[in-house]
C-alpha cells in the first residue's frame, strides 16, 4: 500500500497543515509505508490517475480539506481515502449546524447563536450586541464559524471587548458563533474507527494559563497537557460517550477529535469536532494515540488500509 | 514525552532552560498566515524578493560550474574569518559608488548583511541597551536587537528621511533618563519601509548629532544603487569613517541566495567583528564568494544594477497608478528608489487585524505592526512592488481595495477595530523582511 499525504492548500491553517502532513508521512515510513506528500493544486488529478494501490490522506485543515470539497472531489475521482465522506463533511465543516445536529441526539453543547455580519449592519450592532450582552453572561466566546486552530477566536471578558472581538471574528469569515464560555476541565477526545467499530482513545486533558489560543496550542509551554486526562470514572465514561456519539451522529469516518469540557454538574458540553485532527509535534490526537499505548506509525497503516473505496 | 511532577507535559522538556532572550520568539498567529503567501494563487506584495528572472541566469549558471570545474578545491574549502580578499577588494570598489574611500581590510564579509546586524548587536549590545531607530524600522533589524534584549526607540522621519532635530531631541531625553545609547540604526536611502530617502543637507546634521551626543551610526545601505531617478548620494560613512559602520549587500543588487553581505568598520570595530564572525560561522561561505566576485569581474554588473532599476521603476510606476485608481481612500508617499511602499489605511483600519480577510482574498502584505518595537503601526501596511509583474501588482491593489472595503464597512458597523490588546511582536521570516 502506498499513501498519498495531502497537506498545505490556501487557508489560514496551511502552515498546521504542512506540519501535520509531515508528521504523520514520518509515522507512517517508520513503519515501512511508502509515502508521497503533495498540496493540492493543478498536478494533483494526474497525480491521483498515475497512482495504483493508493490511499489518500487529506491533511489539509481549514476550507476546502475539511468542508467536503476536497471529499467529493476524491470520490469522484473514485480514489479510496481515509476520513469522513464528504456529505458527512459538510455537515460537520459548519460547527453551528454540527451543534444543532449532535445537540439534537442528546448531546450537551453550550448554548449558542450564530450570526452574519449582514445582520449586524441591517439591524444595528448596538442593538444586536446587546441583545448578546443579555443573553449571554460575561465572558462570552466569539468564533468563525467554520474553521479551526482557534483562528479569529476570543474570549470576552468585559462587554467593551465584544464589538472588536466580532470584527476579529469577521477577518476570518462572514458568519460568527457566540456561545457561553463553559468553565470545567477542558479535554479532547480521540476516536478512531467508523460507526460501530468506533473506539475511543484516552482523552487529553488540557490546563492552559489563558485562552486555548492559537499561540497556547502551537509555542510549548503555555500549556499542560494531562493523558489520560485525571477525571473520575463517572466523568471519564461521561465525555467518552459524549465523543462517541457526535462521531457517530455526524457520521464522521476512520478518525476525529472531539473537544468537550466537563463542567461543574459534571456534564461532558462539546464545544468543537475536527475531522482533520493536527497531527503536528504539539497536536492532541498523536498525544492521544501515545497515552493509549499504541505505535503511532502502526495506528496510521491501520486507518489506511481501512480507508473507504468509493 | 517528558512529564512533570504534576504528572502533566508541556510538549518541551527545556522549558526551564531557555536563555531570557528566547522566551519572545514564539510563532505567531500572523506568521501562520503567511505559509500560503508561497502558493501561486496569492499576489504577496509582502516580502522583498528581488526580480531574480531580469538575471542573466543561464550566464551565471555557467560561471558557477566553471567555479567549481576550476578552482572546486578553493571555493568549497574553509575561507578565511574575514572573507575572501579579491571580493573585499571589489567591495570597495562598490562602496566608492556612494563616495566612501575603504581599504580592504576595513571589510567584514558576512552572510547577508542580517548577520552583520546580528555581529554588531553581539559586540555592543547589553540588556537594556538602547537602539535609536527611524519610526518605523526594518523588521529584521529589530528582531535582531530584541534578541539581544536591547531596547529600541523610534525617531520620526518626513519624507527627507529621519528629522534630526528629533533625533537630537531623543539622544538628549535618553542621556537626561540615564539610558545607554549605544548606535542609532538607519535605512538612509530607499527606507524599508518608509520608501524615502535622507536628504543630502541631512546627512551632515545627523552625523554631527551623532558625534555630539557620542553614538555610533549603524548605516544599513541595501537599497542605495537602486535609485530610479538620480544618482547615489554619499553615504553617511563617507562622512565619518571612524563614527559609522556601514551595512552592505549582494542580496538586492545581484541576488539574496548567496548570502552576501558585509560590514565596512572603524579598525578595532572590525577586529572585533572579525572575532564575533569566526566565532559564530568560523567563515562565510567561499563558494558564494568567489561566485559573486567572479560575477563583479566579469559582467556589467553596473548595467545589471541600471536594468533592475528599470523593472522596479516600471513595478513602482505600476503600483502608484493601482493604488491611485483602487486605492484613493488611503495614502501613501511615492517612492523613487527600492521595494517599498508605504501606506496609511482609512481612518480606524487596522492592518494587522485586517489580514486573514487579505489572504483569504489571496493577497498579502507585511502590516505597519511589525516595523515598530511596541506594536505600533498598525493603521500602516507596507507594499512590496520589487517581485510580481505589473500585471500581478495590478491584480494585487484590486485585491487589496477590495479586502479595505470590507474592512471598512466591517468596522463602521462595529465602530471598533480588531486590534488585540494582547498583540505579539513579529520575529522577521523571509516572507515578511
Amino acid at each position: 500500500m502506498n499513501v498519498l499525504i495531502l497537506a498545505g492548500g490556501l487557508s489560514h491553517e496551511r502552515d498546521v497543515s504542512m506540519r501535520s502532513g509531515r508528521r504523520v508521512k514520518d509515522a507512517l515510513e517508520s513503519v515501512g509505508v511508502t509515502v508521497t506528500m503533495a498540496d493540492v493544486d493543478t498536478d494533483l488529478l494526474p497525480t491521483l490517475q498515475s497512482l495504483e494501490d493508493m490511499v489518500v490522506w487529506p491533511l489539509l485543515h481549514g476550507a476546502s480539506g475539511e468542508d467536503g470539497s476536497l471529499q467529493a472531489l476524491l470520490e469522484l475521482a473514485g480514489v479510496p481515502f481515509v476520513g469522513t465522506r464528504s456529505r458527512e463533511a459538510r455537515v460537520a465543516w459548519s460547527k453551528p449546524v454540527a451543534k444543532a445536529v449532535f445537540s439534537r441526539a442528546g448531546v450537551a453543547t453550550p448554548d449558542f447563536v450564530t450570526l452574519p455580519q449582514s445582520l449586524f449592519r441591517e439591524v444595528g450592532a448596538d442593538q444586536v450586541l446587546e441583545l448578546l450582552l443579555a443573553r449571554f453572561p460575561l465572558p462570552m466566546v466569539v468564533k468563525p464559524a467554520r474553521g479551526g486552530s482557534a483562528l479569529g477566536v476570543s474570549l470576552v471578558h468585559d462587554r467593551s471587548q465584544l464589538a472588536q472581538a466580532m470584527v476579529h471574528c469577521f477577518a476570518y469569515g462572514d458568519m460568527a458563533l457566540i456561545e457561553a464560555a463553559i468553565t470545567g476541565t477542558e479535554v479532547a477526545v480521540s476516536i478512531i474507527g467508523t460507526g460501530d467499530q468506533a473506539r475511543v482513545l484516552p482523552g487529553v486533558e488540557i490546563v492552559c494559563d489563558g485562552p486555548y489560543d492559537y499561540d497556547a496550542r502551537y509555542n510549548p509551554g503555555r500549556v499542560e497537557y494531562f493523558a489520560p486526562a485525571r477525571l473520575d470514572a463517572d466523568a471519564q465514561a461521561a465525555v467518552a460517550a459524549a465523543a462517541l456519539s457526535v462521531h457517530r451522529t455526524m457520521g464522521l469516518a476512520d478518525l476525529s477529535r472531539i473537544d468537550l469540557i466537563i463542567d461543574h454538574d459534571g456534564v461532558a458540553q462539546v464545544l468543537d469536532i475536527n475531522i482533520a485532527p493536527g497531527m503536528t509535534e504539539t497536536s492532541l490526537f498523536p498525544q492521544a494515540v501515545e497515552a493509549a499505548g499504541e505505535d503511532l506509525g502502526a495506528l496510521y497503516a491501520a486507518v489506511c488500509a481501512q480507508a473507504h473505496h468509493p | 514525552m517528558t512529564h512533570s511532577d504534576s504528572g502533566g507535559t508541556r510538549l518541551d522538556p527545556w522549558l526551564g532552560s531557555y536563555a531570557a532572550r528566547a522566551h519572545n520568539m514564539r510563532a505567531s498567529e500572523i506568521r501562520a498566515l503567511f505559509s500560503v503567501v508561497s502558493r501561486p494563487e496569492v499576489v504577496s506584495l509582502a516580502g522583498g524578493m528581488p526580480y531574480l528572472a531580469g538575471l542573466p541566469l543561464e550566464q551565471i549558471g555557467q560561471m558557477m560550474s566553471r567555479l567549481v570545474a576550476e578552482q572546486g578545491e578553493t571555493a568549497l574549502q574553509y575561507g578565511s574569518g574575514q572573507g575572501y580578499e579579491p571580493l573585499r577588494e571589489q567591495i570597495t570598489q562598490v562602496m566608492e559608488l556612494e563616495g566612501i574611500h575603504a581599504h580592504p581590510d576595513d571589510v567584514v564579509v558576512t552572510t547577508g548583511s542580517q548577520q552583520a546586524l546580528d555581529l554588531v548587536s553581539t559586540i555592543f549590545l547589553n540588556p537594556g541597551d538602547v537602539v535609536v531607530a527611524e519610526a518605523p524600522s526594518y523588521v529584521g533589524a529589530l528582531g535582531v536587537f530584541r534578541a539581544h534584549q536591547a531596547d529600541v526607540v523610534h525617531v520620526p522621519m518626513d519624507e527627507d528621511g529621519l528629522i534630526p532635530a528629533s533625533l537630537d531631541e531623543a539622544l538628549t531625553r535618553l542621556r537626561a533618563e540615564g539610558k545607554t545609547v549605544k548606535f542609532l540604526y538607519t535605512v538612509p536611502n530607499y527606507h524599508n519601509p518608509g520608501g524615502v530617502t535622507l536628504s543630502l543637507e541631512r546627512r551632515p546634521q545627523i552625523v554631527e548629532i551623532c558625534q555630539r551626543h557620542r553614538v555610533l551610526v549603524l548605516e544599513d545601505n541595501p537599497y542605495g544603487l537602486l535609485g530610479f531617478d538620480r544618482e547615489p548620494l554619499p553615504a553617511l560613512r563617507s562622512l565619518d569613517p571612524e563614527g559609522v559602520i556601514y551595512l552592505g549587500s549582494f542580496s538586492k543588487t545581484f541576488a539574496p541566495g548567496f548570502r552576501v553581505g558585509w560590514a565596512a568598520a572603524p579598525h578595532a570595530v572590525r577586529e572585533k567583528l572579525v572575532l564575533a564572525a569566526e566565532a559564530a560561522i568560523l567563515c562565510p561561505s567561499n563558494a558564494s564568494q568567489m561566485a559573486i566576485s567572479a560575477y563583479l569581474d566579469r559582467y556589467d554588473w553596473q548595467g545589471q544594477i541600471k536594468a533592475f532599476r528599470e523593472q522596479y521603476r516600471e513595478r513602482r510606476d505600476a503600483m502608484i497608478s493601482a493604488l491611485e485608481e483602487m486605492l484613493p481612500a488611503a495614502s501613501w508617499n511615492v517612492p523613487d528608489g527600492g521595494f517599498y511602499v508605504w501606506v496609511k489605511l482609512p481612518e480606524g483600519l487596522d492592518a494587522k487585524s485586517m489580514l486573514p480577510r487579505a489572504v483569504t482574498a489571496r493577497v498579502a502584505y507585511v502590516p505597519g505592526t511589525a516595523f515598530y518595537y511596541d506594536g505600533s503601526g498598525a493603521d500602516h501596511m507596507r507594499l512590496s512592488f520589487c517581485y510580481p509583474t505589473p500585471e500581478r501588482i495590478r491584480e494585487g491593489v484590486r485585491r487589496l481595495a477590495g479586502v479595505i472595503t470590507a474592512e471598512m464597512e466591517t468596522v463602521r458597523i462595529f465602530g471598533a477595530s480588531g486590534t488585540d490588546a494582547s498583540t505579539t511582536v513579529e520575529f522577521p521570516s523571509p516572507d515578511i523582511a
